[in-house]
């Protein structure tokens, strides 16, 4: 049983950070803006957040700086597909691009540095629980953070006003503006806030998943989040499982490869990536139409 | 002789007069990194090496470098861009970059190419690696003296001759002290991914390791060993910061030297494409000093250390036995070198199967 746990609390951390960055996204792209510069984001809130972290010496002011460093960076995606409506794809791939190498030179003289990593956070009563109590309450706050999200999300986009709003945004912005909302400061928002999640999924890594900071430690997260949006078919609940499926198939396959399973590793390392396709296909055959909003990645310009 | 090295040089500085290179009296140097200059690990020790070299030959050398190239066609045109930009002498510091390094050295036949850890040579490129395996193998005695629980986790990138020779050379090393000392082996299938790397030292802790031997580029591993109060071996870099109670010793790779030389040659006008493999004796393999481990396993190390430098230990020699137990190499001789760089198979003692 101990050992399960053990593997199980592996699970739970590397699905984290993939579930904040998608869950962001998730948002943003309800909005019908693409954004494909998570992964640049992510890595600013990965350098920003040990930066403030290391200079400050509190992990509580490397989260806050990891969300700015996140949110800022999307500013200037905002600025590029909403004020110039420049393409969004082009403009998402050259924020990935810009963040990778920004972050590079921002964490320069972090490289080696040491922290403490963010505490796990007991919840006495829960924490307690058989099983699942160390596994879901004896976590850091990251993984709170995400479960607190999943439900935000959720009761944002189905049972708020705004959020009924930002769908209608997503997928007709010229209906959405002769109804007199406001789209491009809605949209603004969206990416805002999935800037945000990005540059806390990002100081997730730098703080926590492992508490030091190397320039690319990302290592492509930021892409898997954007698959996971488009596995979760847009909806919160779906990328929480798409987010666990792939960490603990991620966990496993290294488990597996140290008991000795005669397995190529090649394949085994590409299953996480397998078990992804395969659900999607699985998903589009079971008439669950993937929802994506209608208007995504279309730029609106407002006649005025 | 004297009269043909002048000419080479009057012809060197003739070429740069034609190529209108700003600096005049600079040589130029390009290098090419596969990771980011601060990974820690790989790319960080070639910058450490082009920082010597620019140290060392100061104003002579004019040294830079682009990190962060994939391996393929984008590695095309980056070595191209460094030869527009009028560098002599390009370093290319990854596996993947030999055909990408062949095409442009073929372009320019007037320029030099360095390929670091490849197989192919041509008039102006030469090749040039270290010999980890003879670290690897004072870390396998140092691990079979120190384990508790009899397994060590070994987190390994991908199974080339490069990683595989140094699992064998780990565990021959360890087999000459412990002869019944267990490996489990983790491919990550990656060079560079901490969180992956992290979570494989996890699984393996989990699993009974108390040990963590790696052959990736973060320190990763080493920061879990930490946490879990395990042990390790740094990789590529002394990664002591990371494990000041885990590390054990770490391989060092000191390229610095090395680039010294070559340059050097370039400028007297004696460059020849070589294949330079070199061990603890040329100084291109160091290991980090030998921490957190009783007096008596220390004096081990370095002794095997010692004799590897000195030629009296060769941790290829014979007899060697494959997985299945056929003899590879008889009692007293030891393996070729084309045998060790092309290295497809487990020694015996390894209960794992190589992925093919």
């Amino acid at each position: 049983m101990e050992f399960t746990e053990a593997i199980l609390l592996t699970v739970v951390t590397a699905s984290t950070p993939l579930l904040i960055a998608a869950l962001g996204e998730l948002v943003c792209e309800r909005s019908g803006v693409l954004n494909l510069g998570v992964e640049g984001m992510m890595v600013m809130g990965a350098a920003c957040g040990f930066a403030a972290a290391s200079l400050s010496g509190s992990t509580t002011v490397g989260i806050v700086a990891g969300i700015a460093a996140g949110a800022l960076l999307s500013c200037l995606f905002a600025l590029m597909v909403l004020v110039f409506a420049a393409n969004q794809v082009a403009s998402g791939l050259a924020l990935t691009i810009f963040g990778l190498g920004l972050s590079g030179l921002i964490g320069r003289d972090f490289v080696g540095k040491q922290i403490n990593a963010v505490p796990e956070v007991h919840i006495p009563g829960l924490t307690d629980l058989p099983f699942v109590g160390r596994l879901f309450f004896g976590e850091d706050v990251f993984v709170y953070a995400s479960f607190a999200l999943v439900v935000g999300i959720a009761w944002f986009l189905n049972k708020t006003r705004a959020g009924l709003v930002l769908r209608a945004v997503g997928d007709s912005h010229v209906s959405a503006h002769a109804l007199g909302h406001p789209v491009l400061r809605v949209r603004f928002f969206a990416i805002l806030f999935g800037g945000a999640c990005a540059g806390l999924a990002g100081a997730y890594l730098s703080l926590a998943y492992t508490p030091f900071w190397v320039q690319g430690m990302t290592a492509g997260r930021g892409w898997i989040a954007l698959a996971l949006v488009v596995f979760s078919s847009w909806m919160p609940w779906r990328a929480v499982i798409g987010a666990y499926l792939f960490g603990a198939v991620t966990i496993l396959q290294l488990h597996a490869q140290g008991f000795g399973l005669p397995v190529p590793s090649q394949l085994m390392s590409a299953l996480p990536y397998l078990a992804t396709i395969l659900v999607l296909v699985l998903i589009s055959r079971s008439r669950a139409r993937a929802g994506a909003p209608a208007a995504l990645g279309q730029p609106f310009v407002p006649d005025r | 002789m004297k009269s043909l090295i002048k000419g080479a040089a009057l012809a060197l500085a003739l070429a740069f007069a034609a190529s209108g290179a700003q600096a005049e009296d600079k040589v130029k140097v390009g290098f090419v990194y596969l990771g980011p200059v601060g990974d820690f690990g790989w790319t960080y020790q070639h910058e450490v090496g082009r920082k010597y070299l620019v140290d060392k030959l100061g104003s002579k050398v004019d040294a830079t470098y682009v990190e962060n190239v994939p391996e393929g066609p984008d590695a095309e045109r980056v070595i191209e861009g460094l030869v527009r930009d009028g560098n002599k002498l390009i370093f290319t510091t990854s596996f993947g970059y030999m055909e990408p390094t062949l095409k442009v050295a073929k372009r320019h036949p007037d320029v030099k190419f360095e390929h670091n850890t490849g197989f192919k040579m041509a008039k102006n490129v030469g090749i040039y690696s270290a010999r980890f395996y003879e670290g690897r193998y004072v870390e396998g005695v140092i691990a079979a003296k120190m384990s508790k629980t009899g397994v060590v986790g070994y987190i390994g990138s991908f199974p080339i001759p490069e990683v595989v020779s140094g699992i064998n050379a780990f565990m021959l090393g360890a087999q000459s002290v412990r002869p019944d000392l267990k490996v489990k082996i983790v491919w990550v299938n990656t060079w560079f991914d901490p969180g992956k790397e992290s979570d494989a030292a996890k699984a393996l802790v989990d699993q009974g390791a108390d040990i963590i031997a790696t052959h990736t580029d973060s320190p990763a591993a080493t920061q879990v060993a930490e946490e879990r109060g395990v042990h390790s071996f740094g990789q590529d870099s002394d990664m002591i910061k990371f494990g000041p109670k885990a590390q054990l010793t770490a391989i060092v790779n000191v390229w610095g030297g090395y680039y010294v030389d070559r340059v050097n040659a370039l400028i007297a006008g004696t460059w020849k494409p070589d294949d330079t493999w070199g061990g603890f004796d040329s100084g291109m393999v160091a290991m980090a000093p030998f921490t957190n481990m009783p007096d008596d396993v220390k004096a081990l190390a370095e002794k095997t250390e010692k004799d590897i430098h000195d030629k009296t230990l060769n941790p290829f020699k014979g007899p060697i036995y494959k997985q299945d137990g056929t003899e590879v190499v008889k009692a007293g001789a030891a393996l070729p070198d084309k045998d060790i760089l092309s290295m497809n198979w487990y020694v015996k003692g390894i209960d794992d199967k190589l992925p093919q």
